[in-house]
């Protein structure tokens, strides 16, 4: 097909931009993984629901529980492996030492493009 | 049991396994995670562009009109322009629900024999699960690119919202996914379950098949069961394609495996019946007008031959030819 050269070089050529077109679009920018900061409030008290770890892998889990659990069951108390009571709140239990939702929360969301939809319906409240 | 699709899947399991212990044990992770993807899709870039150039050298020396409609004849006559198009803009959009839609394979039908007669049963089930296999992995694919622009454009953010419309579960289970997987299992099933089709069905038949099994696979277990950190994945997927590369902490050997997999595919492609995503293009029977009749066509690769013509051949006789009393064209 001799004729259509130039379709077929065009093609290439489209062919050849869409596969690297992440390349392009970042231009060479290196943009490393944010830095989870956390609240003073958060390092004074010095513990969590649970330990670090499973935080970093729970957390939406954990909050999911809790959604379900007092949306429908009523049931608002949680007690974790130690035996410590926390109220099952969003804004009133995780915010109250995470107080710094854009830092603590925000940064790795908007990186990973996790978009958790606690906030359609729950405010933070330094934000009102 | 077929030594086609055992091999197939063997060849699959080795290759998890070799990534896993890879990075698990022999901790090869540059390797697997930087050195290998890079290869890949260099291989896959220029394997295509090789392969399609081989293809546009290839001799095309008539217009194969398949006629799966009626073509152009006389005024009184409706010609099928779709199918039998007789002009580009035909041609275009017949590539266009080509390409798209699979209408040829639409028209997909299946052999039989019904009281003692052979028949023809249109058969739309392949279509179907060819349909929403190559959506579905056009969907992960095009979700995949959150980890490959920062920021993410909010069309592909759009992408996924769509995808997990339904909120199912935490984390949201995405329908492309699930799709996918469920499709490339239906069309590995139809060729092992099917005596027809197992029986003309090779190893690079299944290869492929296992292959995205595996990536689907190991990407729904990575979502849904196995907890990933997916910041760290996006700092080395970020590197890769801002020529940054390195590998940080915490990224778990699954995701090697899962990369290691899709970059076997890519440097498979080039060379495997997968590259129909680039001949779809160039399908002679489809990408031509049928126009045999209506305009001359010259082959392209004609040789350039020195003819002498009868009227070059009477410009040197004329004056013999007069005196013969033989006819001429034109007078002295």
């Amino acid at each position: 097909m001799t004729n259509d050269k130039p379709k077929i070089i065009a093609g290439l050529v489209i062919f050849v931009i869409l596969v690297t077109c992440p390349m392009w679009i970042n231009m060479g920018k290196n943009k490393p993984a944010p830095k989870l900061e956390m609240a003073a409030e958060a390092q004074a008290k010095g513990y969590c629901v649970l330990p670090k770890a499973d935080m970093k892998e729970k957390h939406m889990q954990i909050l999911d529980g809790w959604r379900n659990s007092v949306v429908r069951s009523g049931q608002r108390v949680y007690v974790n492996d130690q035996g410590k009571r926390f109220d099952m709140s969003l804004s009133n239990t995780c915010l109250e030492c995470h107080t710094n939702k854009a830092e603590f929360c925000d940064k790795c969301h908007v990186y990973a493009s996790v978009n958790p939809y606690c906030w359609d319906c729950h405010v933070n409240p330094k934000e009102k | 049991m077929n030594v086609h699709y055992i091999s197939a899947l063997l060849a699959v399991v080795v290759l998890g396994f070799l990534a896993y212990l890879g990075t698990e044990v022999l901790g090869l992770q540059s390797l697997f995670g930087i050195f290998i993807p890079y290869l890949a899709v260099c291989v896959f870039i220029v394997g295509a562009i090789m392969k399609v150039m081989n293809w546009a050298k290839s001799p095309v020396p008539f217009r194969i009109p398949t006629t799966c409609g009626q073509g152009k004849s006389l005024d009184w006559i409706a010609q099928n322009k779709i199918d039998n198009p007789s002009s580009t803009v035909g041609v275009v959009v017949r590539m266009f629900f080509e390409v798209l839609l699979f209408r040829s394979l639409f028209r997909n039908t299946k052999a039989g024999i019904k009281e003692g007669k052979i028949t023809y049963e249109w058969e739309i089930f392949l279509w179907v699960g060819a349909l929403a296999f190559h959506y579905s992995f056009l969907t992960v694919l095009v979700r995949h690119m959150r980890f490959f622009l920062e920021p993410v454009p909010y069309c592909i953010k759009i992408v996924e919202t769509l995808d997990g419309f339904f909120q199912v579960g935490l984390p949201g289970v995405l329908l492309s996914g699930v799709v996918l997987l469920a499709a490339v299992l239906f069309l590995l099933a139809r060729r092992v379950v099917m005596p027809q089709i197992s029986y003309i069905s090779l190893m690079a038949d299944y290869f492929p098949l296992f292959l995205i099994i595996g990536i689907a696979g190991t990407g729904l277990y990575m979502r849904y069961f196995a907890r990933v950190d997916v910041v760290a994945i996006k700092e080395l997927t970020m590197g890769l394609v801002t020529f940054k590369a390195s590998v940080p902490a915490g990224v778990n050997s699954i995701v090697f495996v899962h990369l290691f997999f899709v970059s076997v595919l890519f440097a498979y492609f080039p060379f495997s019946k997968l590259m129909h995503a680039g001949g779809i293009f160039l399908s002679p029977t489809r990408n031509m007008a049928s126009n045999n009749r209506m305009v001359r066509h010259v082959n392209p690769w004609n040789p350039e031959l020195k003819f002498h013509t009868y009227a070059a051949y009477e410009d040197d006789f004329r004056e013999k030819m007069i005196e013969a009393g033989l006819p001429v064209d034109k007078e002295a």
